[in-house]
């Protein structure tokens, strides 16, 4: 009987190195999967089991952390909820993350690897490190400036430091507080349904997510294929464009906004500040596709990997048209569109003398106790055009504000370029035009301008008349204009 | 070999006298010190929970400490006296099982609401311990408990069928209630079925063994010796069927096989035991509702969360062992209760694999082999095949009931419910199994010296 009871020993053993086996698969080989199964709570629960990292606006905190004392412990809470919405999107314990609160989500709830003071100690400890903060470029004058400037209004507001890329401020309107949202109540669902069914769209940003035809703002991008291409001498140099404008291939006729006839033949200066259609129409022909494509490119038009860091929408200009479609698509119509971020950068890239800095909305992410995790470099994303092409772009655009159409941003001891845009909206432009303005600053001590800002309005309540980039956009450039100087001469 | 024939042998006679000038060690004090760390570890446990929960050393640790070392002092005392010879680790391991048990079922009442189950665990600990102690002293020889052999299986009889007249609790009918008390009789049934088959197989091996027809490499017994066998298969059959108590006719069948495989040595058993295992549990598997889904839920633990319908208790399990990982999230930091219901019974498992990680289970599993272990090392000792059939099936039960209630709750083998041994919530299973470890106990220390004592005479093969 020994021989078999020493069998049956053996068979028990086998039952253990089963088990431990399996536990092994479960605990260790399968562990990740298991963790990252949807209705698994644990990693929901760990991630709201502390305060969130806060994200700062010039060093002071734009979000806060509360504690409910429920499974989900601390909810997100905002400061300042409706102006920042566009920068910090939200952290909801129901909806997810976006924007900042997303793209940083790691440093924010204290996983990233980079707080550990000795990472491979945490993985084993599961020690869980307290979330860091994430520094901001936006500038809280800015941003409360292009917010008041836009008002009740629909619209959106990018402004860029043209020489670092810094965004310095994103603002999209109508907006919404993210903090009504970041629980898990019936408050907040109720909240996340009345967001989500309003017309008005608050949680769409309008800067970086919604893209609008730019219309003749798109004429510093055919002006700058122009100069590049040596397509005119100079700027001061008549073009010969009739007026009206038949486009190439169809008896359609391409008309500007004033009826006099000082369009024709006009100069690149001229058209400038006239804004005028059949002159860029006709010189955008003129560069051709390819030259057109490879400078709208060049500005950031088609990128689709643009991310700041949550990712900015595609601005897009067709790459195959015909030449009537490239007439259009050179004065910012047909399928050309663009968002806020994009138009800034069109203006950035002018301002910082041909040279387009990669646009980023966080300077760096710091531990708790503020010891620097990362920093985001000043890097170029694309030497747009010459430096002399820029230099004559620039003159262009302040002769705009001078004495073209974009005067109602004209600051006084300040150096203004700018460029107003009233894109067609709808089948036969049934729909409320857009209104739009990007424009330049430098103040006197500068050596260089310091802010490009893009502002779109689209508002239905205005009277159509008054809609016009000179109108309705230029003022709240100019306001955000005037704040980026003043805060950085102060 | 070690023969059974005892000690009518001239050289086991010559060997027997030759013991006394060799002094077999007792071994009482390493016995002393293991429940001594036994009990430091339940209490460091119970404190590591307060301080993990609330920042604060829980109130009753001096009296659960106490409460703890006295009941094991108690059962050492009564092992002292009257099994001086029984083997050192089978009482500290029982102790550290129950005090780890105890541990993780307060843990989990700190997290619901107005629920007292680890005072009560500890009330059915002391009668457990009681049992222990009262069968230490008072059953002289685990011989006598052959002569009880039909009535432990009348007995059995009645206990398992008994819940089939009391309403199903969570799908199961396998409860009985008395006043505010709820008993699982299936359990008590498992050392009496256990005493039976080891006096039946002791009794009738040989016939067992060496008569029937024979068809190809089988040899089949006669249906006299063999109709008991297809007895207790269809009655395990019929208790899961009524009952829906796949865990423990799994059990019963399990010990059955085992034990008849010890006691003939033939592998044909086992081979027959397989095919009517497989043959019942495909059939119950498929046409049992209650089965069934639970089959289901073992072939796709995801099943539900893919429908909709949220985790599934097995899944939330899996989620609790992954989450624990190789060394768990520490006592009290883990969320096994979201589990839900049966966190503290069936799924206690999973809270130790959460908190302790894989690690902690390890070890855990590695006492309970140990415990098989020292009870089937008491039957290799020992020279009554009674003796020897009750010390493998008592351990077989243990082994076999970690195997299937582990299993289920790690995804390996269809989920039954079945409690973990000492550890899980519920008297039935905890008295149990405290009356196992007292009754190898009292075989290990017959095994390890001790004489017969007056009274009981030797039985002939």
């Amino acid at each position: 009987m020994t021989k078999y009871i020493r069998r049956a020993s053996v068979f028990c053993f086998v039952l253990l190195v089963a088990l431990l086996l399996n536990a092994a698969r479960v605990q260790v080989f399968e562990a990740q999967s298991l963790d990252d199964n949807s209705a698994n709570r644990r990693e929901t629960i760990q991630r709201y089991d502390q305060p969130r990292g806060n994200i700062l606006v010039q060093g002071k905190p734009i979000t806060g952390s509360r504690n409910t004392g429920e499974t989900y412990k601390y909810e997100r809470t905002y400061k300042n909820g409706p102006l920042y919405a566009p920068v910090t999107g939200y952290a909801s314990q129901t909806y997810g993350t976006t924007f900042v609160e997303s793209a940083e989500d790691d440093v924010l709830s204290g996983t990233d690897a980079m707080l550990s003071t000795v990472p491979f100690w945490n993985e084993i400890s599961r020690f869980q490190n307290p979330g860091g903060n994430v520094e901001t470029t936006i500038d809280a004058g800015a941003q409360q400036a292009a917010y008041d400037g836009l008002g009740g209004k629909k619209g959106a507001v990018a402004a860029i430091d043209p020489s670092t890329g810094k965004i310095l401020a994103l603002v999209s309107t109508p907006s919404y507080d993210p903090g009504n949202i970041a629980g898990t109540g019936q408050s907040d669902v109720n909240a996340w349904n009345s967001l989500n069914g309003s017309s008005s769209r608050p949680m769409l940003n309008r800067a970086i997510r919604e893209t609008y035809p730019p219309g003749s703002t798109f004429k510093v991008v055919t002006a700058a294929a122009v100069l590049e291409n040596g397509i005119v001498d100079g700027t001061g140099t008549a073009t010969d464009t009739p007026s009206p404008y038949t486009l190439p291939g169809t008896t359609t006729q391409l008309t500007n906004e004033s009826s006099s006839d000082a369009c024709e033949n006009a100069t690149l200066e001229y058209a400038m500040a006239a804004s005028c259609n059949t002159v860029f129409a006709n010189l955008g022909v003129k560069v051709g596709l390819s030259g057109m494509v490879k400078m709208a490119q060049n500005f950031g038009f088609n990128d689709t990997k643009m991310r700041i860091p949550m990712t900015a929408a595609k601005s897009n200009f067709d790459t195959d048209m015909d030449k009537a479609q490239l007439a259009l698509s050179s004065i910012g119509q047909f399928d050309t569109s663009a968002t806020p971020l994009q138009m800034a950068m069109v203006s950035a890239a002018v301002a910082n003398g041909g040279t387009l800095m990669q646009p980023h909305l966080v300077e760096k992410t710091t531990k708790k106790n503020g010891t620097t995790v990362s920093t985001t470099d000043n890097k170029s994303y694309q030497q747009v055009m010459s430096a002399y092409t820029a230099t004559q772009l620039q003159q262009l655009m302040v002769d705009v504000v001078e004495k073209g159409t974009g005067t109602n941003a004209r600051i006084p001891g300040m150096t203004v370029g700018g460029k107003t845009g009233t894109a067609q909206n709808g089948v036969n432009n049934e729909g409320v035009p857009y209104a739009w303005f990007i424009s330049y600053a430098q103040g006197p001590d500068a050596s260089t301008p310091q802010v490009a800002v893009a502002v779109v309005v689209e508002d239905a309540s205005a009277n159509r008349a008054d809609i016009s980039g000179g109108g309705s956009a230029a003022p709240i450039a100019r306001s955000v204009m005037e704040a980026v100087l003043g805060s950085s001469r102060g | 070999m070690t023969g059974s024939t005892g000690s009518s042998g001239p050289v086991a006679t010559a060997a027997t006298s030759a013991v006394p000038a060799v002094r077999v060690p007792r071994r009482r004090g390493t016995e002393l010190v293991l429940i001594v760390l036994a009990v430091l570890l339940s209490v460091y446990g119970y404190c590591d929970v307060g301080l993990a929960r609330n920042g604060t050393v829980p109130p009753g640790a001096a009296g659960y400490g106490a409460g703890l070392g006295v009941l094991a002092l108690l059962a050492h005392c009564a092992v002292r006296f009257r099994a001086p010879y029984a083997d050192p680790l089978l009482l500290p391991i029982a102790v550290l099982l129950n005090g780890l048990g105890l541990v993780l079922i307060y843990r989990l009442d700190l997290e619901t609401p107005d629920s007292d189950a680890a005072p009560t665990q500890l009330v059915w600990s002391t009668l457990g311990v009681g049992l222990f102690i009262v069968f230490v002293l008072f059953l002289r020889h685990h011989r006598v408990l052959q002569r009880y052999a039909y009535l432990s299986v009348v007995a059995a009889l009645v206990l398992m069928i008994l819940p089939i007249f009391f309403p199903a609790v969570n799908g199961a009918r396998i409860w009985i209630q008395i006043g505010g008390f709820s008993i699982q009789p299936g359990e008590f049934a498992k050392i009496l079925l256990a005493i039976f088959f080891a006096s039946y197989l002791a009794a009738n091996r040989n016939a067992l063994r060496y008569t029937g027809k024979k068809v190809w490499r089988f040899q089949f017994p006669t249906m006299r010796v063999f109709a008991p066998i297809l007895v207790i298969w269809l009655l395990s059959v019929g208790v899961l069927v009524l009952e829906t108590d796949l865990g423990t006719s799994l059990l019963f069948f399990g010990l059955f096989i085992v034990m008849l495989y010890v006691a003939t040595g033939r592998g044909s058993w086992i081979a027959i035991g397989l095919v009517l295992a497989a043959a019942g549990a495909v059939f119950v598997g498929s046409f049992e509702p209650h089965v069934h889904s639970r089959v289901q839920d073992w072939l796709n633990p995801f099943a539900s969360i893919e429908a909709g319908l949220g985790a599934s208790q097995l899944a939330q399990s899996l989620f609790a062992f992954a989450w624990g990982g190789m060394l768990g999230t520490g006592l009290g930091m883990g969320h096994s209760i979201l589990i839900g219901f049966a966190a503290k019974s069936d799924f206690i498992l999973a809270t130790a694999g959460e908190e302790l990680g894989l690690a902690g289970l390890t070890a855990i599993f590695l006492l309970y082999a140990l415990l098989v272990e020292r009870g089937y090392r008491a039957g290799l000792a020992l020279r009554d095949p009674f003796g020897r059939l009750l010390a493998v099936g008592l351990a077989s039960i243990v082994a076999l009931q970690v195997f299937v209630i582990a299993g289920g709750v790690m995804g390996l083998i269809p989920l039954t419910g079945m409690a973990m041994p000492f550890l899980a919530q519920g008297g039935s299973s905890l008295v149990t199994n405290w009356v196992i470890v007292a009754i190898l106990v009292r075989i290990s220390d017959s095994a390890r010296g001790a004489m017969l004592p007056e009274g009981v005479q030797e039985a002939g093969p």
